[in-house]
């Protein structure tokens, strides 16, 4: 029980937090002007948020699932370093 | 988190289907009529008569907001076109977007010494349209967010599902209704839900693209500052009022703008038209290109000075992305799709919801057999309540429409109050009765609101099908028609709902608990023929 709370925790949060991430890092690192970039990274979202809550509850354990979400994320959260 | 994959994404979907189901269920219902907003909207205002052209239509604008709203910072103009006979108007006093007091006229100005046409006040069919992205019901953009996460919870729900069912294609084909109970309900959703894959898969990607401003706004953070506004500047195009000079000036006739703008466009049609500072010097027309005559919703606009008439800048161009973003936004608005293509979007809109019903039903009686928790009464009253109430609540709206007298002041908030109480009583119906009659009773009632309506329209309004479809008012009639072609469905439900859906006494096979078969007996158990048994009401 506590496996799957944790899993939907990272399902829901975590694969939102990625989404949202993969989006910022589109709309900095895709050589586009900044207007697609930034849209492109919008459009792509949801499938990264729908990848994120299969693999959640695909993963062998919890705590793979939550370090799944986690590692991606954090590369992705550099788009943010310095700005 | 199961023993395979397969089984993982099982379990997921069942999980992810129930939860945002229910409200899966009315967005889809709601969604799907959406395609005939503008018919249901103009069925509701029997008063308007089709009819006059753009020029009159134009003048009665120009006319309108000049007596109205002579000051005001922006002005709006809708004109009417070939799916909606009503001009509306709108104006506001703001700065910034928003704050529009909004009316709909007959698109003719009634004649020297005729009394206007009092057009009824009614919510239309943008209620249903509102509805099923936003809910209606719940304080700021709650009603929204939830409606997204559903989407999530669909778009899941599709991959789990697709995953799952490793004989695709043979499922397709296999359809054991006389078995009855869970197999019956399991192929009837396989089968819908593979019918119309593509499009479910669409319109559910499509929908969240939508909400993408709300949901994913990070990038803009990052790329604009923070500065949403200028972001949505400079991809949609979008303007606000500039700086008043303070000195009164006529604007110019909008007429010969709008033969500019439809030029330009190579015959593409007009959208809405916005004018800013409509009585200043420094007085500005924004005609913004239609989407009813191609795919993607890109805003191609012309800007004029409202002074002179002289056209001052043109945003034509898209880049690949915003053109991208613009296809799948207008796949999910539909407004291009001739009666046809709009017809099967209805169909395959009716198919999405039906597959969402009997994912919904198949839960319940995959656990009718066993002794009944709490949870599985909540989930079957809520499955009643939804799935049989909506279809209720959605026919008293139109029913409500024709009953409340046309002249009440804020009737439009009645037929609101109307929607939303009938569906309250459905809940409270679905909670009360047993199983056979919290299904038969609102089915049943169902039917005798869809085959009244009708007579009901001819009983209280010129605008029935005796006139319509003689004076080829189609729209109007095909409502009623659909309507009217859906009684004899509910009819169909409430019976099978009646004769079916008695409560069943199933004795499961010996050794399977709360579903699970006990682990000390998974290995002889697991049998082809317990299996189906199990599955077998």
């Amino acid at each position: 029980m506590a496996g799957v709370a944790l899993r939907t925790v990272g399902a829901v949060g975590g694969g939102y937090a990625l989404a949202a991430s993969a989006a910022g890092a589109a709309a900095v690192w895709l050589p586009l002007p900044r207007a697609e970039a930034t849209l492109a990274g919008m459009l792509a979202s949801f499938a990264v948020f729908a990848a994120a809550i299969l693999w959640c509850f695909a993963a062998r354990s919890a705590t793979r699932a939550l370090a799944g979400v986690a590692l991606p994320l954090a590369l992705l959260l550099t788009a943010w370093w310095g700005r | 988190m199961k023993a395979s994959f397969r089984a993982s994404m099982a379990w997921l979907h069942t999980w992810c289907g129930l939860f945002a189901g229910w409200i899966l269920f009315a967005v889809f219902l709601t969604g799907t009529v959406s395609y005939y907003r503008q018919e249901i909207s103009a069925w509701m205002r029997p008063e308007l008569h089709a009819g006059g052209t753009r020029t009159k239509a134009l003048r009665r604008a120009e006319t309108e907001l000049a007596r109205r709203a002579p000051h005001a910072r922006t002005w709006l103009i809708e004109l009417p076109d070939a799916r909606t006979p009503s001009l509306r108007i709108g104006w506001s006093d703001r700065d910034g977007p928003g704050g529009f007091t909004l009316q709909t006229l007959a698109p003719v100005a009634p004649a020297g010494g005729e009394a206007p046409i009092a057009i009824r006040r009614t919510v239309g069919g943008d209620l249903f349209y509102y509805f099923h992205f936003d809910l209606l019901v719940l304080p700021f953009r709650l009603g929204r967010w939830l409606v997204s996460l559903c989407a999530v919870g669909m778009l899941v729900a599709i991959l789990t599902g697709v995953i799952t069912h490793r004989r695709i294609f043979a499922d397709f084909f296999t359809l054991r209704f006389a078995k009855g109970g869970a197999r019956a309900w399991l192929d009837a959703h396989n089968a819908l839900g593979v019918l119309a894959l593509p499009y479910h898969l669409m319109i559910t990607y499509t929908g969240l693209v939508t909400f993408a401003l709300m949901l994913m706004p990070w990038g803009i953070d990052l790329t604009y500052g923070g500065n949403r506004a200028a972001f949505q500047a400079e991809m949609f195009g979008q303007m606000l009022p500039g700086p008043r000079a303070d000195r009164p000036h006529a604007l110019a006739p909008l007429a010969p703008m709008l033969d500019a703008a439809e030029r330009h466009w190579g015959g593409g049609a007009i959208g809405r038209i916005a004018v800013f500072n409509p009585d200043d010097a420094t007085a500005r027309v924004l005609v913004t290109r239609g989407d009813t005559d191609r795919i993607p919703i890109t805003r191609q606009s012309l800007l004029f000075d409202g002074t002179t008439g002289a056209e001052l800048a043109a945003r034509d161009e898209a880049g690949p992305v915003e053109a991208t973003w613009a296809t799948l936004y207008g796949l999910h608005l539909a407004r291009f799709a001739a009666p046809l293509l709009r017809g099967l979007f209805f169909l395959s809109g009716l198919v999405g919801t039906a597959m969402v019903a009997t994912g919904l039903i198949l839960w319940t009686t995959k656990r009718a057999g066993r002794a009944p928790g709490r949870g599985w009464r909540i989930a079957a009253a809520l499955n009643a309540g939804t799935i049989a109430g909506l279809p209720v609540a959605m026919l008293a709206l139109l029913w409500a429409n024709r009953l409340i007298p046309a002249a009440l002041p804020a009737r439009e908030v009645w037929e609101f109050r109307s929607f939303f109480g009938t569906w309250l009583l459905a809940f409270a119906a679905a909670t009360l009765l047993g199983r056979p009659l919290r299904w038969g009773v609102p089915f049943g009632v169902a039917a005798v609101l869809a085959a009244g309506l009708p007579v009901l329209n001819a009983l209280t309004t010129g605008a029935h099908l005796g006139a319509t479809l003689r004076s080829g008012a189609w729209g109007v009639a095909g409502v009623d028609l659909t309507i009217l072609a859906s009684a004899p469905v509910f009819a169909c439900l409430a019976w099978m709902a009646m004769r079916h859906g008695a409560p069943s006494r199933t004795v499961r096979p010996p050794g399977t608990e709360g579903g699970r078969v006990l682990p000390v007996l998974a290995g002889t158990r697991r049998s082809a023929a317990t299996e189906e048994r199990a599955e077998v009401r």
